[in-house]
């Protein structure tokens, strides 16, 4: 017998996992996925949505399994008729207090919430009540916050904590009226925000949502192109976002070797520098002080021209490049070696503000 | 870094912050230092300003600016006194101890302490904490590096880590953080007046032989100019021609107006650029370049992980930058033909032995940190386990060294410069989102200095330095000393290199960003 795992049984099969884990978890490593709202692998365990609940042999409550450890021997139902009773009890109650305008919600097709209702069948609720009527915070240029599609997961609450550290965000206020919010419930601007948008990334719902985004794109109309974060030595990975030839914003990845989920307010939104107006589109000479537009081919030649021109007259260590700590391996290569072998010279260095 | 990011919140027990403000300058891995310091690591930072990583500190040595020589070598006094140092990792792994013992037998507690601006009782405190903790890793960027004894703060950091064997194991080391996105690939792709790619010596004639064979083409084994160097010599008529890539020096190095000045004095300059910025208004000629979303080829990080960078949009200026640096060879006489940046990888990695095992192959789906010597190598997360790189590791000792410029009575305050969170040096005010939350330059002022100016949020002044003059509006906080004024470097309108010190570390020629002495004058 293995002491560290625990073996038991989840809808019949035989499923073996190190102690300690959840029942989630364990049905996880054999390829069982329980829904889950307010569970993320990559933060503190909540409990709270409940909608992970699962049948457990000789229980009577039906536990949430992302907070019950998986002991040997147990016998689990993910599935079974009470569970998925349950389960829809629980969609209707919180749809019961969702705005329903899922065919505009930026989210749809990365919202758990309507992915669960569709699974369900959870079209609208019994459980007719009052709609919260919170205002829409856009203040700041980078999210958008529809509190009024809350869902207290508390996910963001816990990512801008236990990721960021930024602790911008608690639960105020009780009852129907709790809310995962700034403290003094003011607007992201007027907090002590950092827009590193980590609470957008974990959010399930279009409760947080990419300003950039926002009416550009249903989440399955894009491409999502991986990269490297141009912005620091840190080498965060993200995925570009891209529809119609365009970026329209950056998504975190759980699968970036450095930083996860996690990106900074750089990362994740310095992005849109890429389609500033001031970007130069073609070459310019200065022709008596003045910069003109000139074609590809006129620029080089006057280059080729001048720069062999300056070598055969004052030798090779007459000229020097500045290469970039900003453009790519291959990029600086290149530079490094046409300065050697064509130039002649071993003037090349990079900008000294590592 | 010798050590991987992941050993923060993974390995250290205690994470020693000289002269890095994280949070702001390498946010994930502020952030990261952060979890760990609240999972119960151990945290101490020394920084004259009051950066946000302070509130997670068990211990924060507010030293005086450019006194990091002093504090670490009185810690390493204590050290010593007390026998903490690694006897075993001293014998078997390094050399000249020697010296380094009489070098710190001149730094007991109470002149080091004084010198630094600190209390006795805390050098102590972090002396013995440091070098009694099992897994200490030790992190600093452009505090250290950003002043006449750059170099030197460098050595006095891997002396401490020698001392007490720190360094090649998990969750210990000593981490350099690199600045921008690829100065760690930019140093080994050879962009480097005296090495080609992978830290392979012009001076050294096998190299040479090697490369003139792949490059057929006979190459000059004399060392290049640094960047200060290039300036100089175009001051003086014997640079005559440059070509930048990417980079705005008028912005981002010491001292401008002498850069400005020699960009004039330039015969012809070709510069790449995204934006019409500062340095691109001297170029004869200016090629567009393509960002990062635009291009294909590889970026790689702090922790010597190479990883992909992928074209997402067709480039704005119509072609990647290695096409257009492909185009200009090409047209000069030197063909080069690729056909995508993979391929200009495979030769780099076909003359590097460190990064031969590299290939885009390798890179699609995960990625590698060098050295990687063959395909089949996993790559090396730390480095020097067992072994230096260069067989015995050698303690290098050295004297304090002040400051080049230190206020007097004319320049009353000291300057110092860095990193704020919003911006990374010249990009980030062109992202229009990030622009309208920080728009400007704002000089930090400690309230007893703004008071004693007769400053209030809403004021502007005008900040001289023997070089120039820069006017800023100011943000009045206690995270700075009095006396001391900090300013990013982000901003057109408020260059504040115009002001910083043309006083260069003698070995690596980096600027003394972090110390100028100027006056100020309210508007
Ligand atoms: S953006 Fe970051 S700092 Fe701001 S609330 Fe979200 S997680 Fe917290
Ligand atoms: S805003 Fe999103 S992440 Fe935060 S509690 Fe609401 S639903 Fe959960
Ligand atoms: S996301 Fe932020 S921390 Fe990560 S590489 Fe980019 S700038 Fe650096
Ligand atoms: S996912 Fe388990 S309680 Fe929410």
């Amino acid at each position: 017998m293995d002491l560290f795992k625990v073996k038991l049984t989840i809808n019949g099969k035989e499923v073996e996992a190190p102690v300690g884990s959840t029942i989630l978890q364990a049905a996880e490593s054999a390829g069982i996925e329980i829904p889950r709202l307010c569970y993320d692998p990559h933060l503190s365990s909540l409990g709270a949505c409940r909608l992970c609940l699962v049948e457990v042999k000789g229980n009577r409550l039906l536990p949430a399994s992302c907070v019950t450890p998986a002991t040997d021997g147990m016998v689990v139902e993910t599935e079974s008729d009470a569970v998925v009773e349950a389960r829809k009890t629980i969609l209707e109650l919180l749809v019961a207090n969702h705005p329903l305008d899922c065919m505009t919600c930026d989210k749809m097709g990365a919202c758990k919430l309507a992915d669960y209702c569709y699974k369900y069948g959870v079209k609208d609720s019994p459980y007719i009540g009052v709609k919260h009527e919170y205002p829409l915070d856009d203040s700041n240029p980078f999210i958008i916050r529809d509190m009024n599609k809350c869902i207290l997961c508390g996910a963001c609450v816990r990512a801008c904590e236990e990721m960021t550290g930024q602790d911008n965000l608690s639960y105020l206020y009780r009852g129907f009226n709790r809310k995962a919010t700034t403290a003094g419930d003011v607007p992201y601007i007027e907090s002590d925000c950092v827009f590193c948008g980590q609470c957008v990334a974990v959010c399930p719902t279009g409760a947080l949502v990419e300003k950039s985004m926002s009416g550009k794109a249903r989440r399955w109309e894009f491409d999502k192109v991986r990269t490297t974060c141009p912005f620091c030595g840190t080498g965060c990975n993200f995925d570009l976002a891209v529809k119609d030839g365009k970026v329209i914003g950056v998504l975190s990845t759980p699968e970036a070797p450095v930083n996860g989920q996690m990106l900074c307010v750089k990362g994740r939104f310095g992005w849109d520098f890429i389609y500033n107006e001031k970007r130069l589109t073609s070459p310019l000479i200065k022709k008596e002080g003045k910069f003109v537009e000139a074609g590809w081919d006129e620029a080089y030649q006057l280059i080729a021209s001048k720069l062999n021109g300056i070598r055969e007259q004052y030798g090779p260590d007459s000229f020097a490049a500045l290469s970039s700590a900003r453009c790519t391996n291959e990029e600086n290569y290149l530079v490094q070696k046409l300065t050697r072998a064509h130039m002649g010279s071993n003037n090349v260095d990079h900008c000294a503000r590592t | 870094m010798t050590n991987p990011i992941y050993e923060i919140t993974e390995e250290a027990e205690l994470m020693l912050l000289i002269g890095t403000n994280a949070t702001e300058a390498h946010p994930i891995i502020g952030y990261k230092m952060r979890q760990a310091a609240r999972n119960g690591a151990k945290m101490i930072v020394c920084d004259p300003r009051r950066i946000d990583l302070v509130d997670e500190a068990d211990y924060w040595l507010q030293i005086k600016p450019g006194t990091d020589i002093p504090l670490i070598n009185g810690m390493m006094h204590i050290i010593i006194k007390e026998g903490l140092e690694d006897k075993k990792f001293i014998e078997e792994r390094t050399e000249n101890y020697e010296e380094l013992k009489a070098i710190v037998e001149n730094y007991p507690p109470e002149k080091a302490a004084a010198l630094a601006g600190i209390s006795v009782e805390d050098l102590y405190s972090v002396a013995r904490l440091y070098a009694t903790t099992d897994k200490a890793m030790i992190f600093y960027t452009l505090g250290i590096t950003e002043h006449i004894c750059g170099t030197r703060n460098v050595m006095s950091i891997a002396n401490l880590a020698m001392l007490t064997g720190h360094i090649g194991r998990p969750g210990t080391g000593v981490c350099p953080m690199r600045g921008q996105n690829n100065v760690q690939g930019a140093c080994d792709m050879g962009a480097l007046p005296n090495v080609y790619p992978g830290y392979q010596a012009v001076t050294n004639p096998d190299i040479q032989q090697k490369y003139e064979q792949a490059w057929s083409t006979a190459l000059p084994n004399k060392l290049g100019l640094k960047i200060p160097e290039m300036f100089e010599a175009a001051h003086e008529g014997k640079v005559k021609a440059m070509y930048i890539l990417g980079e705005n020096p008028v912005l981002t190095d010491p001292n401008s107006n002498h850069i400005r000045e020699a960009l004039e004095k330039l015969e012809f300059l070709v510069v790449q650029e995204l934006f019409l910025t500062e340095t691109a208004e001297y170029a004869d000629v200016i090629l567009p370049a393509a960002s990062f979303a635009e291009c294909d080829g590889t970026f790689t990080n702090t922790e010597r992980r190479v990883q992909r960078v992928r074209k997402a949009i067709e480039p704005i200026p119509g072609q990647a930058n290695w096409e257009t640096i492909c185009q200009m060879a090409t047209h000069m006489g030197y063909p080069m033909s690729y056909h995508h940046p993979s391929e200009i990888w495979d030769e780099m990695a076909s003359l590097t032995p460190s990064m031969a095992g590299i290939n885009y192959g390798r890179l699609e789906n995960s990625s590698l940190q060098w050295p990687c010597p063959t395909v089949e190598h996993p790559g090396t997360p730390f480095l020097h386990s067992g072994k230096f790189t260069r067989g015995l590791g050698s303690f290098q000792p050295s004297e304090h060294i002040p400051p080049g410029e230190m206020p007097d009575k004319e320049y009353p305050f000291l300057l110092s410069t860095g990193r704020i969170l919003f911006h990374y040096n010249v990009t980030t005010p062109y992202s229009p989102g990030i622009a309208s939350i920080w728009d400007k330059e704002m000089a930090e002022f400690h309230p007893l200095d703004a008071e004693k100016l007769g400053l209030n949020k809403d004021s502007k002044v005008k900040i001289t330095s023997r070089r120039g003059e820069v006017i800023s509006a100011i943000k009045i906080t206690e995270r700075v000393q009095p006396g001391m004024i900090w300013m990013s470097f982000h901003h057109t309108a408020t260059p504040t290199n115009a002001l910083t010190s043309d006083v260069l570390d003698p070995i690596t020629g980096t600027g003394e960003y972090k110390v100028a002495a100027v006056k100020v004058e309210k508007l």
